[in-house]
């Protein structure tokens, strides 16, 4: 396995004292594997990613353990980290309008991690970059590398910070809400993009989303967040298919469908997203779930893999995946 | 852009113009007098004191016969050393603590921000009169003095705008393509920083003048017979009811500067903000 997960927690600093915000999450991601991540604001799928890159912010408490080829990422100081972020761990961010330097070119941003962990001159790795951006399918590759981000488009943009995050070829490239911030059309050949690359160099991704329909498309496996706590994990088809987790039911079917009568109203969760708590003990879903009995606010979860692969944690399903 | 903002920027231009002409001629003034002077600026000729302003002394002599005009262009030249050194002295080190304060938080930022209040808490002149009381009298002590005080300012400025910046993405970006927190701060952080540090910095420099002039007027600063603004103001206090132009011409030259100065930072400040700067 490339990247194997197991029983990661975060604890995020408040006034209020430590905060939990994400709660004894496992998986595993192998070689040149995609796999998803959804779930809604604050159901702590960017801490996830953050803990992985070693970049949370500061006074953040990390427990569980991260494996990447074979590296326990807790035990590396900040120096191997920081070896390791842009070589063959990399990271796509959720603004490509932000996530640029305004006042640096484009060519020197791709070309900084060369720099950085292949020790290339200045010149080569402008060079490289401007055959990264060419890869990246940006039109005149020689324009870009010398224009500063206010003149590019979000699209062009993000296809910039895609090569930036390529440029030394990593193993596994975590996307963070890639193209929430562009338009529909654009999404969609950035994601063929990336999947693309990832099947060319054998590039595990992993990809964060709030898009159901994003993640259906691009990812071979999924896992479903909710309130910090992995709800549903598994192959992508058997997740959306037979989706067994109330949460994961209810967010498919708050999808808008096509074809819907017009003036039909969107099917929504009833209540809101708790707060995140420390002393979380059953489920965070427990106080919107429609099927919520005792025993589900007050015993830790199970973890019942019912088909190959397909996990689910919930006290209302059965080893058969059946809900009782 | 709408009219309104035209208007503003051409209002922001018209006192950068004006500003950057002043400083032109303060710059110039200051590099005349290296090579030339209507007459030596240190030259003593009592027979000729308190002479009117006429061709051959162009702003008259003062109480010792020395020529006024003379006296001035040299004394832009300690000015203008004042308040680059100074600030100078102000920018190498608050930049720098400002900078490893605003990456390092924690303990770090906590203990450079208190300096920065200790030294705040200290009134600059009064430093700088306590500094020239321990060590003598003289340019480079005031140089001194007043390069201190500017550290904490910088310093507070850069951690503040430090903050801005490092709460947007694409210093995380950096730091995901394995920059260390320093070289996140160097790199990419001081040049978002840098407009507002140039606008500061031209406001420090005019502070600089007006503290050197003070320095000196009070005999802290430039000692005879080197020429300095604020030593012929204190020379012409005994000249006040017999012939006040001699207080009236350094008086004015350093108004002058310090608004010229201060013309230049707000066309900067104009100029440099982004809410105002024409999308390409």
């Amino acid at each position: 396995m490339l990247l194997e997960v197991s029983g990661l927690a975060i604890d995020l600093p408040s006034p209020a004292g430590a905060r939990r915000v994400v709660h004894d999450v496992s998986f595993s991601l192998a070689a040149g594997e995609s796999l998803g991540v959804v779930g809604e604001s604050g159901s702590g799928k960017t801490m996830t990613a953050l803990a992985l890159m070693g970049l949370l912010p500061d006074g953040a408490v990390v427990s569980g353990a991260v494996r990447f080829e074979g590296l326990e990422l807790a035990r590396l100081g900040e120096a191997e980290m920081q070896r390791l972020r842009g070589d063959r761990l990399a990271m796509i961010f959720q603004e490509p309008m932000s996530a640029l330097n305004p006042l640096q070119r484009i060519g020197a941003q791709v070309a900084e991690p060369l720099v950085l962990h292949r020790a290339m001159a200045k010149a080569a790795a402008w060079a490289e970059a401007v055959r990264l951006l060419d890869r990246v399918r940006l039109r005149d590759p020689e324009r870009i590398a010398r224009a500063y981000p206010f003149a590019l488009s979000g699209g062009e943009r993000q296809r910039a910070m895609i090569a930036m995050a390529l440029s030394c070829g990593p193993k596994l490239i975590i996307a963070d809400e890639p193209t929430t911030a562009l338009d529909v059309t654009v999404q969609a050949k950035i994601l063929d993009l990336l999947a693309s690359l990832g099947e060319q160099s054998n590039m595990a991704t992993l990809l964060i989303s709030h898009d159901l329909a994003v993640v259906a498309r691009h990812c071979r496996s999924v896992l479903a967040m909710y309130g910090g706590t992995l709800m549903e994990s598994g192959p992508v088809d058997a997740v959306l298919r037979r989706a067994r987790h109330p949460y994961t039911r209810a967010l498919l079917e708050a999808r808008p469908r096509p074809g819907a009568p017009r003036g039909e109203r969107l099917r929504a969760i009833a209540g809101v997203a708790p707060p995140s708590a420390s002393a979380l003990v059953g489920c965070p879903f427990a106080g919107r779930c429609p099927l919520t009995l005792d025993v589900c606010r007050t015993t830790p979860l199970p973890t019942i893999e019912f088909e190959a692969e397909h996990r689910v944690r919930c006290h209302r399903v059965d080893a058969e995946g059946r809900l009782t | 852009m709408s009219a309104s903002a035209l208007e503003t920027r051409g209002r922001a231009g018209a006192s950068l113009r004006l500003g950057l002409a002043v400083v032109a001629a303060l710059l110039g003034a200051a590099a005349l007098s290296l090579v030339w002077t209507p007459y030596p600026p240190d030259a003593i000729d009592v027979p000729h004191k308190l002479l009117q302003p006429s061709f051959a002394h162009w702003l008259g002599t003062d109480g010792l016969g020395r020529d006024v005009a003379s006296e001035i262009l040299a004394g832009a030249r300690v000015s203008i050393l004042v308040g680059v050194i100074a600030v100078g002295v102000g920018l190498v080190f608050g930049v720098a603590l400002g900078l490893v304060a605003a990456a390092a938080k924690g303990l770090v930022e906590d203990a450079i921000m208190k300096l920065c209040d200790f030294t705040f808490a200290f009134p600059a002149l009064l430093s700088a009169i306590m500094l020239t009381a321990t060590y003598g009298p003289g340019v480079v002590n005031a140089i001194v003095a007043i390069g201190v005080a500017n550290v904490p300012i910088f310093a507070k400025l850069t951690r503040a705008t430090a903050n801005v910046v490092l709460a947007r993405e694409f210093t995380l970006a950096a730091r995901a393509a394995g920059r260390g927190p320093l070289g996140v701060a160097f790199d990419h952080v001081l040049p978002n920083v840098a407009p507002a540090l140039i606008v500061q910095a031209t406001i420090q420099f005019a502070v600089a003048i007006l503290a050197e002039a003070a320095l000196s007027y009070l005999g802290l600063g430039a000692q005879p017979p080197q020429a300095s603004w604020g030593r012929m103001l204190s020379d012409a206090q005994g000249w006040m009811y017999v012939a006040p132009r001699l207080a009236v011409f350094p008086g004015l030259a350093i108004a002058l500067s310090v608004l010229g100065l201060n013309m230049l930072g707000d066309g900067l400040r104009d100029a440099l903000d982004p809410r105002l700067r024409a999308r390409g």
